[in-house]
C-alpha cells in the first residue's frame, strides 16, 4: 500500500543550509549532505532543497551540491530556487536529483511545465504554489509568498495539472510559520479537485498537525523545516504516531 | 565483475551509478554495443515518456541488442517497461522480452503514483534477506498487470507486477538506487546471481 511521505525542508543559500539547526551530533551543521544524510537514517521519506538565494551565478554551486547529495543520499529528493529553464533542469537531473520544482517562474509563463512535462515527463516535475487568504479568497504569491498575484490559487492548482505538472507543493502563507497546523479545509478542496499528489506545506507544529494534513486535508505528503530542524519532532516518532493513528506510513 | 548501466539519454544514469558506488561497484555508463556484450551485469534504467525513450534506443541499434543479451539483465522503471510487448503510453512497441502489456492506471487513483509502496509476494534471488511488505520507491502512471513472469506484486486501486522475471532477464517498477537500505541490498542480490 502507498504510504504517506514525510518531507524535510532544507533551505540552501550559496551551497550551505540556512537557519540555525539545532544538530548537536552534527559536526557541520552548515553541510546539506551531512544533515541530508541524518534525516534520511531518521527515516524521512524524500528531501526537498531550496535554493533561497538562486542567482546566475551560484548555478554551478547548486549543480554542483545536487551531486554531491546524489553521491551520499539513498531516498528521493527535489531541488527548487529560480529554475526558469529547461537547461536549469537539465542539469539538475543529470546530477541526480529526482524531481525539480518551479514555483514564481511558471506562474509568469506556465508554459514552462508543458516543457518541462514534455522533455523530462510529469513524474520529476513538482510546482511549488504559494498562496494566502484574502476576503475569503486564495491568492497566489510569488517570490516566496511576498508578492501577490489576482490569480486564484484552485485554477492555477488546475491549469498545473492540464499543463503536465506532476505534484503539487501547496504552501498556506496563512499558517507558514504559525505552528498552528496546515490549511486543511484547503487542501482537501485541491485534493478532491486535482488528479495528482499534494505535498501539504506550511503551519506545522505537532504531531497532531500532520495526521491533521492527511486525514482532513487528504494530503499525499506533507512537508516541514523547522520542527524537524529544531529536533522539536523526531521522524521517527512522528512516523510511529501516525501509524498508530491507522496512517499508512514507511517504518 | 564487470557492471555497465546502459546510457541512452533517458535515465537518472548517475544516481544508478552512484549505489553501485555506495556498494563499492564501478559501473560503466555506456550506449557501446561491444562494452554490453562484454558486461558481467547489465542495468538498463529509463525515467520519462515510453514513446521518446524507445525512439532513443532504435537511433543507438540498442533495440536489437538488448533482446539477444545472455548476462542477468535488470530493467528499472521505464526500463522494465520497455522490456515488455507493449504500452498504452503513447500507443509505444516494446522490446518484447516479456509478452506483457503496460497499461495506465485507473483515473481513480492519483496519477502517477509517487511514493514508497510496499511489495509482497517475493519470488526470486534478487529479494534475498529482503522482508515481505519491504517499502520501495515508486514513481509511475503506467503499470506491467500480475502474469506467470510476476516475482513481487503491489497495490496501487488493484495488484500490479512490482517486479517480473524471464530467464536472465529482470525488471523493477521501483527505484532500488532510490530505495534506501533493501533497495542497495536488491542491487547487490542483482551482482550476485549467479
Amino acid at each position: 500500500m502507498l504510504t504517506k511521505r514525510i518531507i524535510p525542508c532544507l533551505d540552501i543559500k550559496n551551497g550551505r543550509t540556512v537557519k540555525g539547526v539545532n544538530f548537536v551530533d552534527l559536526k557541520d551543521a552548515g553541510d546539506p549532505v551531512e544533515l541530508a544524510k541524518i534525516y534520511s537514517e531518521d527515516g524521512a521519506d524524500e528531501l526537498v532543497f531550496l535554493d533561497i538565494a538562486a542567482t546566475e551565478e551560484n548555478r554551478k554551486t547548486l549543480a554542483d551540491l545536487v551531486l554531491d547529495i546524489a553521491r551520499e543520499i539513498d531516498i528521493p529528493f527535489t531541488v527548487g530556487g529560480g529554475i526558469s529553464r529547461v537547461q536549469d533542469v537539465e542539469t539538475l537531473l543529470k546530477n541526480g536529483a529526482d524531481k525539480v520544482s518551479v514555483n514564481s517562474s511558471a506562474v509568469k509563463r506556465p508554459e514552462l511545465i508543458n516543457e518541462l512535462a514534455s522533455t523530462f515527463g510529469s513524474q520529476c516535475i513538482v510546482v511549488a504554489i504559494d498562496a494566502r487568504q484574502m476576503n475569503g479568497d486564495w491568492k497566489v504569491h510569488l517570490v516566496g509568498g511576498k508578492v501577490p498575484t489576482e490569480i486564484d490559487l484552485f485554477d492555477w492548482a488546475r491549469e498545473v495539472e492540464e499543463r503536465g505538472g506532476g505534484e503539487i507543493l501547496f504552501t498556506s502563507m496563512n499558517h507558514d510559520g504559525t505552528k498552528n497546523g496546515f490549511a486543511n479545509v484547503t487542501l482537501a478542496k485541491l485534493s478532491d479537485m486535482v488528479n495528482i499528489p499534494i505535498i501539504a506545506s506550511g503551519g506545522a507544529g505537532t504531531i497532531s498537525h500532520f495526521k491533521d494534513a492527511f486525514e482532513i486535508g487528504k494530503a499525499d505528503a506533507a512537508l516541514a523545516a523547522s520542527v524537524f530542524h529544531y529536533k522539536e519532532i523526531p521522524i521517527q516518532e512522528l512516523k510511529e504516531n501516525l501509524r498508530e493513528a491507522g496512517i499508512p506510513v514507511r517504518l | 565483475m564487470k557492471t555497465v548501466i546502459i546510457d541512452y539519454g533517458a535515465g537518472n544514469v548517475k544516481s544508478l551509478q552512484f549505489a553501485f558506488e555506495r556498494l563499492g561497484v564501478n559501473a560503466k555508463l555506456s550506449n557501446r554495443r561491444e562494452e554490453i556484450l562484454a558486461a558481467d551485469r547489465v542495468l538498463f534504467p529509463g525515467v520519462g515518456e515510453a514513446s521518446s525513450a524507445m525512439d532513443k534506443l532504435r537511433q543507438s541499434g540498442l533495440d536489437a541488442l538488448i533482446p539477444e543479451l545472455k548476462q542477468p539483465v535488470l530493467g528499472i522503471c521505464l526500463g522494465m517497461q520497455l522490456m515488455c510487448d507493449h504500452s498504452e503510453e503513447n500507443n509505444t512497441q516494446g522490446l518484447g522480452i516479456f509478452k506483457l502489456p503496460v497499461l495506465r492506471f485507473a483515473e481513480s487513483e492519483k496519477i502517477p503514483q509517487i511514493g514508497w509502496n510496499s511489495i509482497s509476494g517475493l519470488d526470486s534471488k534478487i529479494f534475498e534477506d529482503i522482508n515481505e511488505e519491504a517499502f520501495m520507491y515508486m514513481v509511475h502512471s503506467y503499470y506491467v498487470p500480475l502474469s506467470d513472469e510476476t516475482i513481487a506484486k503491489s497495490f496501487y486501486g488493484l495488484d500490479y507486477a512490482s517486479a517480473i522475471q524471464r530467464n536472465n532477464f529482470y525488471g523493477v517498477q521501483f527505484h532500488p538506487e532510490k530505495s534506501s537500505k533493501d533497495g542497495s541490498k536488491i542491487l547487490q542480490n542483482f551482482l550476485e546471481l549467479e
